[in-house]
């Protein structure tokens, strides 16, 4: 059966009704594993107290950093601080170099653009080049097709379904994640699917974009921050006893 | 020789705090189709209602097979009903309503 992943729910975390509300309904859409954005600073015994909470539903939780720096150093510096944090590190980008910086650096899984400026989406094909090649995903979150009208949404479908045709010609993989805060803007994969056709994705292509994509980055990460881990394709197998 | 028209039909959840009107959700979705893919595309959809259980809140829609995919985007982006917050979900598809309500059954 697949397995249907959100990345990007933003549900509140300091409400821990309508955090159980979001999460809950996530579940009964269909969906088996969460990507949660957490504050920097966030204590390990809130992530603990939200794991708990997720696994009552039903759901695997998936800690996640939205980073939004405004200058490459700054986002080196981030990554530097907070990479072994996080399950899933997203990076908005705002500039050019940023978008430049984020794209080639390896640490950074996931690679989204604003809604509000479509000039600010610098999703080309030289950032996708770099994105292929250090397997970094395109995110497109569905809760501004949904929230968004008239010449907005035109303005927001036309870039995304240039983006789309570039990260397919380069073979960057995409993630579909509904990244709201509103859980009447929650959807089920197939509604998610149907909605990607707005931008040239075929269903299997918006499917695997909800499933194996979005996947593939949680285990892969999962797999760099377990203790065993010593490089690719190497890690301890067995620990001589003390 | 003229080909029969394939049909879908579409079972779905409407998610709303308040009771609809069966011709609020027809309006719904029509506009929402008319919004997305424009009057060219809405006609090709051959869009019809034909059910809808206020009290269980769910609803049959029919379309032509070929608007299919088209139909199930612009109920997904159905987000209101007037000033009232709605959300719509597509709980099963079938090529008739017999298959459809066997599926229910099971």
């Amino acid at each position: 059966m697949t397995k249907f992943v959100d990345l990007h729910l933003c549900a509140p975390l300091k409400d821990a009704e309508q955090f159980r509300k979001m999460v809950t309904k996530s579940f009964e859409l269909g969906y088996r594993l969460v990507g949660i954005p957490f504050p920097p600073n966030i204590e390990l015994i809130e992530v603990e107290r939200l794991c708990k909470i997720c696994g009552e539903v039903g759901l695997d939780l998936v800690s996640r950093i939205d980073l939004t720096p405004k200058s490459p150093h700054e986002l080196l510096a981030s990554l530097r601080r907070l990479r072994r944090k996080f399950e899933v590190v997203s990076v908005l980008c705002m500039s050019k170099p940023v978008a430049r910086q984020a794209a080639k650096d390896r640490r950074v899984d996931v690679l989204s653009f604003p809604v509000a400026k479509p000039r600010n989406r610098f999703f080309d094909s030289a950032e996708a080049e770099l994105a292929s090649e250090s397997s970094s995903s395109l995110e497109i979150d569905v809760a501004p097709l949904l929230s968004l009208e008239g010449f907005l949404r035109i303005r927001l479908i036309s870039s995304l379904r240039r983006e789309v045709a570039i990260a397919k010609s380069f073979r960057v993989p995409i993630v579909i994640s509904s990244g709201t805060t509103n859980d009447s803007l929650l959807r089920n994969p197939h509604d998610y699917s149907a909605l990607a056709l707005l931008f040239d994705m075929n269903p299997s292509l918006a499917l695997s974009a909800l499933s194996e994509a979005p996947l593939c980055i949680v285990e892969r990460n999962r797999l760099k921050l377990s203790p065993d881990f010593v490089a690719p394709g190497l890690r301890v197998v067995r620990r001589r006893d003390p | 020789m003229i080909r029969r028209v394939k049909q879908r039909y579409l079972v779905l959840k409407i998610e709303s705090a308040e009771p609809l009107e069966e011709e609020d959700l027809r309006d719904a979705v029509w506009s929402a189709l008319i919004k997305l893919f424009g009057e060219y595309g809405a006609s090709r959809a051959s869009l019809f209602l034909v059910q809808y259980d206020g009290e269980r809140k769910e609803a049959v829609l029919r379309c032509s097979h070929k608007a299919l995919e088209m139909v199930h985007a612009s109920i997904a982006s159905v987000t209101k009903i007037g000033e009232k917050p709605v959300a719509m979900q597509v709980l099963r598809i079938s090529g008739t309503l017999r298959a459809l309500k066997k599926k229910a059954r099971n």
